[in-house]
């Protein structure tokens, strides 16, 4: 047994050895150096944001590489309270929650339904919310102001977050039919037989099925929620409603020089961090995910 | 059986789906149908699709939104808008960006998830240089952080005097950007711009790319070796090819932020960059709307945005056609 498994590798060595030249050794050099140098150009600027954040203003100005005599803690007690981070922090858990729930419930009814489905305009309807993932955006952001003004939900946190959810549905019904579709049929046959009715079916059978895929999907609409910029600012102009990404745009733009740097850098971190660590503790299932959407 | 709802299937593809038929209809139906799809649908039509739709008609008006008179005005906004300085620099701009970003960063991406994938020794079974899951994992990590957290961070980067830039630029010697505005300069406020959309979003097409990579059979690969090719000539006549879908798909999206781009300049030149160096159509758009108040105007400019858009995934398709042909490995 022995010998019969270690003649081969022998052999492979040997002959990489003469047909792959030092070149090969090169080659994976220049490989691990370009992958390193990569790694730099993304984890230094937030090594440097992170060291900036416990300098004062008057550290920062000095010197980009002074480090901070102590750690300047205030600046995160400065940034949560004097520039309202605290207040958008909460507005942004408000908003990005309910539109979350909103957008998960609706979009896997909306995709369930489609996908098990037939009737007359099925696909009419798939296409059309499927359109919505490539239109710009600016181009409704005008009317969508008037509508939300209309509804009497403009500038409030529960009209930002339907609107949040009614804009990520397409995002979530793409991905979640062709999930729905291939669940196998003879589980509702027999939910049916058994008398369950269609409610039923879905809550107790379909959800628990679709677990992994609406985990998933909820993991993208949490970062991609949290990340939103232009409908905040152009639909929420009432700053004690601000929510994180536009409080941090307006704290950021209120005054080039007076402005408190070792603040702006802990709220930079701070608006980070929540992702950060959905990130890391999801990172294996998000890049499962990003597999699916990969496909088509 | 009649009574069951959900009929078996019958044959071919979407027959799983159960046939809804007017005597089955009971509460239990009718109220799941109106929740299930009404909901949604209703929420959709009103705040995502019709905005789209009034759009394309307020553009044909001088509404200025404060009352409800919307004046029609034909093809005017439009032709205000190609005469309007600002806004053909701005058009100007976006096109820069969707012709140059969205193929820096698929290029750079396919070269990195072919590093992580296939690039590792050539001895051994085909796989990726040392750590590659390590680097594939970090990479992601800028796409996922608010655009607006980016934006700034990296405003702070390309100070003159504080800026990480020129900081290590001075420590290696290059003395001559002591002071250099990276963002107040015109010639390279764009491009300073374009590295950090190109940061920000690299990552997440390196993991799409090394998803797909992976997925593609591991033979092809051992046997394209075993015919004495290179990793750079697998990468460019079998990945590529391979993933001609993937790249088609990706170029789009690239294209759309590309077109966007509003967080990345509201964080990096609020006003449009050094000579309007940096100004592009979301901007003026965005400006024209919340500040001047010429919501028509600002539609026509939303339509113009459109078009722009359609015209490079337009595009986009064309090239595949003609580049692919019956070469085309995909399965589309």
């Amino acid at each position: 047994m022995a010998s019969e498994t270690a003649a081969p590798v022998v052999l492979t060595r040997a002959r990489r050895k003469t047909t792959v030249p030092a070149g090969e050794r090169i080659t994976g050099g220049v490989s691990q150096a370009v992958l390193i140098v990569c790694a730099a150009v993304v984890v230094l600027p937030f090594l440097w944001t992170f060291m900036s954040s416990f300098k004062t203003s008057k550290q920062v100005l000095q010197s980009p590489f002074t480090l901070p005599d102590t750690l300047h803690f205030e600046n995160y007690v400065n940034a949560w309270t004097q520039a309202g981070i605290g207040t958008f922090f909460v507005n942004t858990l408000i908003v990005v929650g309910g539109a979350l729930v909103l957008t998960m419930v609706m979009g896997s009814m909306c995709a369930y339904f489609l996908a098990r489905f037939r009737f007359i305009g099925n696909r009419a309807i798939y296409l059309l919310m499927v359109a919505g993932l490539t239109f710009p955006i600016f181009l409704a952001i005008v009317p969508l102001f008037f509508i939300l003004k209309g509804l009497g939900l403009l500038g409030t946190l529960p009209g930002l977050a339907i609107t949040y959810s009614a804009f990520a549905l397409p995002f979530t019904v793409f991905f979640m039919v062709p999930f729905f579709r291939a669940l196998p049929a003879s589980v509702t046959e027999a939910a049916a037989i058994d008398g369950a009715g269609e409610w039923r079916t879905f809550f107790s059978i379909m959800v628990p099925m679709a677990r992994p895929a609406i985990s998933t999907l909820a993991i993208l609409n949490f970062v991609g929620l949290w990340n939103q910029f232009l409908l905040p600012v152009a639909l929420n102009p009432d700053q004690s409603k601000y929510v994180l990404t536009q409080g941090m745009a307006a704290f950021a733009g209120t005054a080039g020089y007076s402005i408190d740097f070792g603040a702006l850098f802990a709220a930079v971190v701070m608006t980070i961090l929540p992702v950060l660590i959905v990130y890391l503790v999801f990172q294996r299932a998000l890049s499962g995910s990003v597999v699916i959407g990969a496909d088509k | 059986m009649t009574g069951i709802a959900p009929t078996l299937p019958t044959a071919g593809g979407p027959s799983r789906a159960a046939r809804w038929r007017r005597k089955n209809l009971t509460v239990d139906k009718v109220s799941f149908a109106a929740v299930f799809l009404g909901v949604p649908l209703l929420v959709y039509v009103v705040l995502v699709l019709s905005p789209f739709v009034q759009a394309v008609g307020y553009s044909l008006t001088s509404w200025s939104g404060f009352d409800a008179s919307t004046p029609f005005v034909g093809l005017a906004n439009y032709v205000k808008a190609f005469t309007d300085d600002d806004f053909v620099q701005a058009v100007q701009n976006s096109v820069t960006l969707v012709l140059v970003l969205p193929i820096a960063i698929i290029a750079a991406a396919l070269a990195l998830a072919s590093l992580v994938t296939i690039g590792g020794s050539s001895s051994g079974p085909v796989r990726g240089v040392k750590g590659g899951e390590f680097y594939r994992v970090l990479l992601f990590f800028p796409y996922i952080i608010p655009a607006i957290a980016v934006g700034i961070m990296w405003n702070q980067i390309y100070d003159p005097s504080n800026g990480l830039l020129n900081g290590i630029l001075t420590a290696v010697g290059l003395n001559g950007f002591a002071s250099y505005p990276w963002l107040g300069d015109a010639r390279t406020a764009m491009i300073a711009t374009m590295f950090v959309m190109f940061w920000a979003s690299v990552g997440f097409y390196v993991v799409i790319f090394v998803a797909a990579i992976k997925a593609l059979p591991a033979e092809i690969f051992e046997a394209a070796r075993l015919d004495g090719a290179g990793r750079f000539r697998i990468a460019t006549r079998i990945t590529v090819p391979m993933l001609r879908a993937n790249i088609r798909t990706s170029l789009i999206y690239t294209g759309i932020f590309s077109l966007d781009a509003f967080v990345f300049m509201s964080a990096l030149n609020a006003g449009g960059g050094p000579q309007n160096s940096t100004l592009v159509i979301s901007q003026e758009l965005f400006k024209t709307a919340f500040t001047k108040g010429q919501f028509g105007y600002a539609c026509a400019m939303g339509v113009v945005l459109a078009a722009i858009t359609l015209l490079f995934a337009g595009v986009v398709f064309l090239v595949d056609r003609l580049t692919g042909g019956r070469e085309d490995l995909t399965e589309e």
